[in-house]
């Protein structure tokens, strides 16, 4: 089970005066039930490669299969590859439309045809999974705070039943107690449901503390494709393409230039301060 | 001499049911005192909903205070007549860069404030060419805005108030939609317009690394000012910090963590070369 480019090049508004290449030679495959970080500053092709994973965009050259089949075959069924790998884009909270909450997550099972019940028990399944209660089912959606709208257009995804997940900056906008709030809901529904999340991100903190394998893009292309603690160990190359590592990474990296026998390829807040506390108190000696 | 006086502040609006009668009053600014220097980076911090947004809509006379009063300069912003110096006086920079560009062209999005100000013709271009300086995007005056990055989109949001010559500009999270080169660049545009034009910039933001440079620092909870003071007074209080749902600074988190874990160590750090320098000097 997976999704796999192979050799894909997007060239958009070819033949024109604003011609240009926003996918460069893509390779890459995305197993069922990862959790995958995708970065790169803006323009670096990150968006144009989330719309080619469920096929919003055609690829100019090159092939995308989803489980072995070709998605650009002509007997390949788009739609359904749609609501097996679902996508919210930034700010899903200004695509919410219906009068309630409940009725706007019943909207995607509604078109996939289901019966009423089949529809009315994903919809449950989709808010109990971003943990809203029932509290919220008939409540307009703009009677919420920002993090509660926006985990109603996951769950609106969600009820789709996908596969895969894709987020656009799902925290963006947020403060931290909702970054957090949302970013360890996807993380729950990652372990439970075992769907795989494809999280585009800005915040190398938030990359560093929830995904296992980073995809880095710039000037469409793949730059880097590796755990996520072997990508934020080029930090010096994540600053040339305007991206960086996690502040404590660098804090390491200091600690290490002043004699201190810390390893620098830490990324998490935890693993530094124990790092730490195992040089200092256990007499560790600046060599 | 304060350029903005707050004077017990209030904000109140009405929730409504379905059939238009009024269901509760909230307070989203519940009695605001702040008086903010000519020339001074204030930053103001707070959860979504403490009421920050809304408190930084009154500067510029977007929103008027239900009870108290505002000055921005001397003058009432519940006078009308005020109105057009008042917005002269605050220029305002909101989050998302696409939502605030009209031009077609770089500088023309540029010039579209003073124009509408009557400025004449020349010192419009004038005006244009030192703003586009400012925010160092002067190589793309000629350029289509729908064709530059986040960070580069809102810096000439930025210089299209420059060039109204505001004398204090309120920034609401103009970084939360960019990247971190565009997060860096657009901080260091606005450090430069506050250390070297001499702008007082209100900045609120939810990323305390841009916090650092400011001279003050306002956390805002539940429509009210909790907390007051430089951003070394405010960090190294961790635990309030937490309380109001703030973060603080990766340096004092960490350096937090390791005074609780034994270390004697100082806890008023922001910066990673502080936090070098203290476990250096243990060791």
């Amino acid at each position: 089970m997976s999704i796999k480019l192979e050799n894909v090049n997007y060239i958009y508004a070819q033949g024109t005066a604003y011609e240009k290449q926003a996918l460069k030679d893509v390779t890459l495959e995305i197993q069922k039930g990862e959790f995958i970080g995708l970065a790169g500053h803006t323009g670096s092709g990150k968006s144009t490669l989330i719309q080619h994973l469920n096929g919003l965009e055609k690829a100019t050259s090159g092939t995308i299969t989803y489980d072995g089949q070709n998605i650009y075959d002509k007997n390949f069924d788009l739609d359904a590859l749609r609501m097996k790998v679902g996508l919210t884009f930034q700010y899903p909270e200004y695509q919410l439309f219906e009068p309630t909450v409940f009725e706007d997550v019943c909207f995607g099972p509604k078109n996939q045809k289901l019966d009423k019940e089949e529809v009315e028990e994903r919809a449950r399944e989709a808010l109990r999974l971003v943990g809203l209660s029932k509290e919220f089912y008939d409540k307009s959606p703009f009677q919420l705070s920002g993090g509660q709208k926006r985990r109603v257009a996951i769950a609106g995804v969600l009820a789709m039943n996908p596969d895969y997940l894709i987020l656009d900056e799902p925290a963006a906008g947020l403060d931290p107690i909702g970054r957090t709030e949302i970013l360890d809901q996807i993380k729950r529904l990652h372990e439970e449901k075992g769907i795989a999340v494809i999280l585009v991100s800005h915040s190398m903190e938030d990359l560093a503390n929830y995904v296992d394998r980073m995809i880095v893009m710039n000037h469409g292309e793949k730059v880097f494709d590796d755990k996520t603690k072997n990508v934020f160990a080029h930090y010096k190359e994540l600053e040339w393409i305007g991206l960086s590592a996690p502040a404590v990474t660098y804090i390491m990296d200091e600690l290490k230039q002043k004699g201190f026998p810390v390893s620098t390829d830490v990324i998490h807040m935890d693993d530094a301060e124990r790092e730490i506390l195992n040089v200092i108190k256990g007499g560790g000696q600046r060599s | 001499m304060s350029i903005i006086k707050i004077k017990d502040a209030i904000y109140e609006y009405f929730k409504r049911d379905e059939n238009g009668e009024v269901m509760e009053t909230v307070q989203a600014v519940a009695g605001v005192t702040i008086d903010i220097e000519q020339g001074e980076f204030v930053a103001i911090l707070g959860h979504n909903g403490s009421g920050k947004s809304t408190l930084a809509k009154h500067l510029n006379a977007i929103l008027k205070p239900t009870r108290g009063t505002i000055y921005v300069k001397e003058m009432d912003t519940r006078e009308d007549r005020y109105l057009l110096d008042i917005r002269q006086t605050t220029g305002m920079v909101f989050q998302n860069p696409d939502n605030q560009i009209i031009g077609t062209v770089v500088e023309e999005d540029v010039a579209f404030g003073p124009e509408n100000l009557g400025v004449p013709t020349k010192e419009i271009w004038d005006r244009v060419l030192k703003s586009l300086e400012a925010v160092n995007m002067t190589a793309y005056r000629e350029q289509s805005p729908n064709k530059l990055s986040g960070g580069q989109k809102q810096r000439i949001a930025i210089a299209g108030v420059m060039a109204m010559e505001p004398e204090c500009i309120v920034l609401d999270e103009p970084t939360a939609m960019l990247d971190p080169l565009g997060r860096k660049d657009v901080v260091e545009a606005i450090t430069e317009l506050n250390q070297k034009k001499k702008i007082t910039i209100i900045l609120i933001t939810h990323n305390m690394d841009e916090v650092i440079g400011a001279d003050k620092v306002y956390v805002m909870d539940h429509g009210k000012v909790v907390l007051k003071g430089t951003p070394r007074e405010i960090f190294s209080d961790v635990e309030t910090m937490k309380q109001y749902g703030l973060e603080v600074p990766a340096p004092t988190e960490l350096a937090y963590r390791l005074k609780k874990a034994g270390l004697s160590i100082r806890t008023d750090i922001l910066t990673k070369d502080e936090l070098v320098e203290q476990l250096c000097q243990l060791n």
